[in-house]
């Protein structure tokens, strides 16, 4: 979800169509204290850009900058340096990478200082980590803190309740603050209208999505996702750039399919596609493309991932924001994530995935930060072997810290993996 | 009755891992139904009304082999969902009939839906309580939650709890409260008393009796302990903080105060005392247990503090009301929400010139020597500092 994966990877006009759109955020950001544009930072899951928009308020991703950092490498230090602060070993090393980059001085990616942000937006969706990682900021920044309360789909539905729960802190809480802040009035037709080209571009990226069920898939839905998701899921949904970089990608896509190509890797164009994966969790940021080489040397292509879902499930029940309701809408989009669904919907959902896609089996790539996605993967592995009769196979690294990224152990698992799902097509074959 | 005596019933409850006490009361009449909840909070008074039993999970314990329970759960997980697990397996929790996963954190929230997935035939559900803490926004949705809560016990055990019904549970409830309250004063008035892992099995035992029994524990036990002799030690007084959820080993409470600490206010058990005052029997019962959540409930790391003024100032008030030098932070290992809490924490001890110390543990941890160590050292510094 940042340019750096992209700018080496593909030079598509999509890609630096985002390359631009993700370069131009940047430069609002840190050119706030100069042109009194005011900032909020935010959470991917649940995030309310188009809202945020209706304010003219810039919104920061300290997700997506740690990411960005992982991928240059800096997050080895500063998650040192957060540990020599008090934070403890044990816990999500996003949070710790945020708290050691401001502890180095808060340098944008762009290489500009990052402004204090004008207000904290903690939609708190699908993690309790959140929670935790935005009373540490707000003790740094004491600025404006707003909480949305998002509540979990335990029983895999979205009542009333919860809806009317959402709507009433988006009205009394949310919308007055960043009245506040901005000092710029709600418009809810502004908002219909961001809501509008989200829909539009929503709409694309499924198609996008969707394009991996043809055998010979034209994308990598986990590694090459993580770039088609930039923009919908941070800073961009709801704009006209957003619109037009799906509307190019689509037709980028489309033509791959039509000339029956395969994905394109950091490495150039993916050979024959030998296996078709599902992945559940979060990729590896600090050796993003030796982990990517590892599938597609062998021919594996991700053919569905649970994480192009985390910033809204689009493909899989067909949500869209809705301008005609926006702000029940904005409620069943913070509602509906990934990770703010209940475990056996997680698990119906991937073993679906696999039947749909005609993939060969469900890959766990367990993150130790992650609670929100790991607790409960090992068992959902189990379950989706046994509804779809396809081998399973289990992985553990870490998103941004280093240390918990082992070359040689996650090469070995999918190595092995990979023969067992030849067996298994032996198997088969021997059997009909 | 003695002290001994009713300590001894109470350390006969926390070993068995049987769940016997439930399971007799349970069978004692047909048609009773108990419901499981996980740390930290539910609203007992709401099981209480409909008839059945809330019993409190808190893992698997010090003793209890983990054999099943690991394949459920990566190592970098903490213990107790997978004792929990455990417990599940090897059929120990087979009478309960309805879990409640309350909004904890992620990893007792995705249990909610591993146990959906493993035991289907048993009523579970995540329980929420508002982080919004207006009456006409959160005390809204969390009064809803409630009712749907009651629907689906009435529909677990065929019966209609009625306003009557609660309201008679509120004060069964309250009354067990006051008691608590008094256990936890008494400690903090003449802590060398009450030890504290006496005052652990106390609790523990809340967690599985009738609260009309556990009420009638309490008064038996205060009665009991004033007419002991115990010795005054020279110890240092501390709060213990971090233990709400995965519990310590009963070893390890007791190392602490071996060492040289008196634990005068802790953490370990916040269902039974999460409110803080009694709630009102007038009017409409949910709508008191709805606002008594949001304006008279105790702050825990999963509970969003909305005044970054105000967070973490309750540790440095638990220390002054109890009298306490110091905090002893005792969190278990990999529990997100203790260990991100703890350094804004800290700023606050720190602001306040309050010492502290940290360590973690797991619920099976063996090894007591270096805690011993380390709650010894910190009790000779403070009792130097103090002298200086
Ligand atoms: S626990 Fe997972 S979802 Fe939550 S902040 Fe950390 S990485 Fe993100
Ligand atoms: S010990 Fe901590 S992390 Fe583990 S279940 Fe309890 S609150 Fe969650």
């Amino acid at each position: 979800m940042c340019a750096d994966v992209t700018t080496d990877v593909i030079k598509d006009a999509s890609m630096l169509k985002q390359k631009e759109m993700i370069a131009s955020n940047y430069d609002k950001i840190t050119s706030a204290p100069e042109t009194g544009v005011k900032v909020s930072s935010t959470f991917v899951p649940g995030n309310l850009n188009e809202l945020t928009m209706c304010f003219d308020i810039a919104n920061n991703l300290p997700e997506i900058n740690a990411l960005s950092n992982a991928m240059r490498k800096k997050t080895g230090a500063m998650i040192s340096d957060a540990e020599k602060m008090g934070h403890s070993e044990d816990v999500c090393t996003y949070v710790k990478a945020d708290l050691g980059m401001m502890a180095k001085g808060n340098i944008a990616p762009n290489g500009k200082p990052m402004p204090n942000p004008d207000m904290l937006l903690l939609s708190y969706t699908g993690c309790y980590t959140f929670l935790k990682w935005f009373e540490l900021l707000r003790e740094q920044y004491k600025c404006p803190t707003v909480m949305l309360h998002v509540p979990y789909e335990g029983e895999g539905k979205i009542t009333k309740n919860m809806r009317d729960y959402v709507v009433k802190q988006l009205k009394e809480e949310v919308i007055p603050t960043m009245e506040q802040v901005s000092g710029v009035k709600f418009d809810i037709d502004r908002l219909r209208e961001y809501m509008k080209d989200s829909a539009k571009a929503e709409d694309d990226l499924v198609w996008v999505l969707q394009s991996a069920k043809n055998v010979r898939s034209p994308i990598d839905a986990y590694f090459g996702a993580v770039y088609y998701i930039g923009p919908i899921f941070s800073a961009f949904r709801g704009t006209k750039d957003a619109v037009e970089y799906y509307s190019l990608l689509r037709s980028e896509i489309e033509e791959r399919l039509a000339k029956g190509l395969g994905p394109v890797t950091p490495e150039g164009e993916m050979g024959e596609e030998k296996y078709r994966l599902v992945v559940e969790g979060p990729p590896n940021w600090t050796n993003f493309r030796e982990f990517w080489k590892m599938f597609h040397e062998d021919g594996a292509v991700v053919v569905a991932s649970s994480y192009s879902k985390v910033g809204g499930v689009y493909d899989y029940d067909g949500f869209r924001h809705d301008p005609q309701n926006p702000l029940e809408s904005l409620a069943e989009y913070c509602m509906g994530c990934y990770t703010n669904r209940n475990l056996p919907d997680r698990t119906t959902m991937m073993a679906d995935l696999v039947e749909e896609y005609q993939a060969d089996g469900l890959l766990i790539n367990s993150i130790k930060s992650c609670n929100s996605f790991a607790a409960g993967e090992l068992l959902m592995l189990r379950e989706v072997e046994a509804r779809t009769g396809k081998p399973g196979a289990f992985i553990e690294t870490d998103l941004v810290d280093p240390r918990y990224f082992s070359p040689a152990n996650v090469k070995n698992r999918l190595e092995s993996y990979f023969q067992m799902i030849e067996q298994k097509r032996q198997g088969g074959a021997q059997a009909a | 009755m003695s002290v001994k005596e009713i300590i001894d019933r109470c350390e006969v409850l926390f070993e068995d891992v049987n769940f016997t006490s439930a399971r007799e009361w349970k069978d004692a009449k047909p048609g009773r139904k108990v419901v499981g909840y996980l740390p930290i909070y539910v609203p007992c008074e709401i099981i209480h009304a409909a008839g059945m039993l809330p019993i409190g999970i808190l893992g698997g314990g010090s003793d209890l082999e983990v054999i099943h329970g690991d394949a459920y759960y990566q190592s970098y997980i903490c213990r107790i969902p997978r004792s929990t697990v455990e417990l599940g397996v090897t059929n120990r929790l087979d009478f309960i009939d309805g879990m409640l996963f309350p909004s904890t954190c992620d990893v007792i929230r995705n249990l909610s839906g591993v146990w959906k997935l493993m035991f289907p035939e048993v009523m579970a559900r995540y329980f929420d309580t508002p982080q919004n803490y207006r009456k006409d926004i959160g005390g809204e949705f969390y009064k809803n939650d409630l009712r749907e809560l009651i629907e689906s016990l009435e529909e677990l055990g065929g019966v209609k709890v009625t306003d009557d019904d609660l309201r008679n549970s509120i004060e069964v409830y309250n009354e067990n409260r006051k008691w608590v309250n008094k256990v936890y004063q008494y400690r903090k008035d003449k802590p060398w008393k009450t030890p504290s892992a006496e005052i652990y099995l106390l609790m523990r035992a809340g967690e599985v009796l009738p609260p009309e029994e556990h009420t009638q524990m309490m008064q038996d036990y205060l009665a009991a302990v004033e007419n002991e002799e115990r010795r005054m030690k020279d110890n240092c007084r501390v709060v213990l903080n971090g233990s709400f959820c995965e519990q310590p080993p009963l070893g390890m409470i007791k190392s602490i105060e071996l060492a040289g600490c008196y634990i005068v206010d802790d953490d370990f058990i916040m269902a039974n005392r999460m409110i803080t005052t009694d709630i009102s029997t007038e009017g409409d019962p949910l709508e008191n247990i709805a606002n008594a959540f949001l304006t008279d409930s105790m702050p825990f790391p999963s509970k969003f503090e909305p005044s970054e003024e105000e967070k973490g100032l309750y540790l440095a008030d638990y220390v002054r009301q109890s009298g306490a030098e110091g905090v002893i932070f005792a969190a278990a290992s990999f529990c997100d929400p203790a260990l991100l809490d703890q350094p804004l924490l800290y700023h606050v001890l720190d602001d306040q010139k309050i010492p502290y110390i940290a360590f973690q543990f797991a619920e099976n941890s063996g090894q007591m020597q270096p805690i011993r160590e380390q709650a010894g050292t910190f009790a000779d510094s403070i009792k130097l500092w103090s002298a200086a």
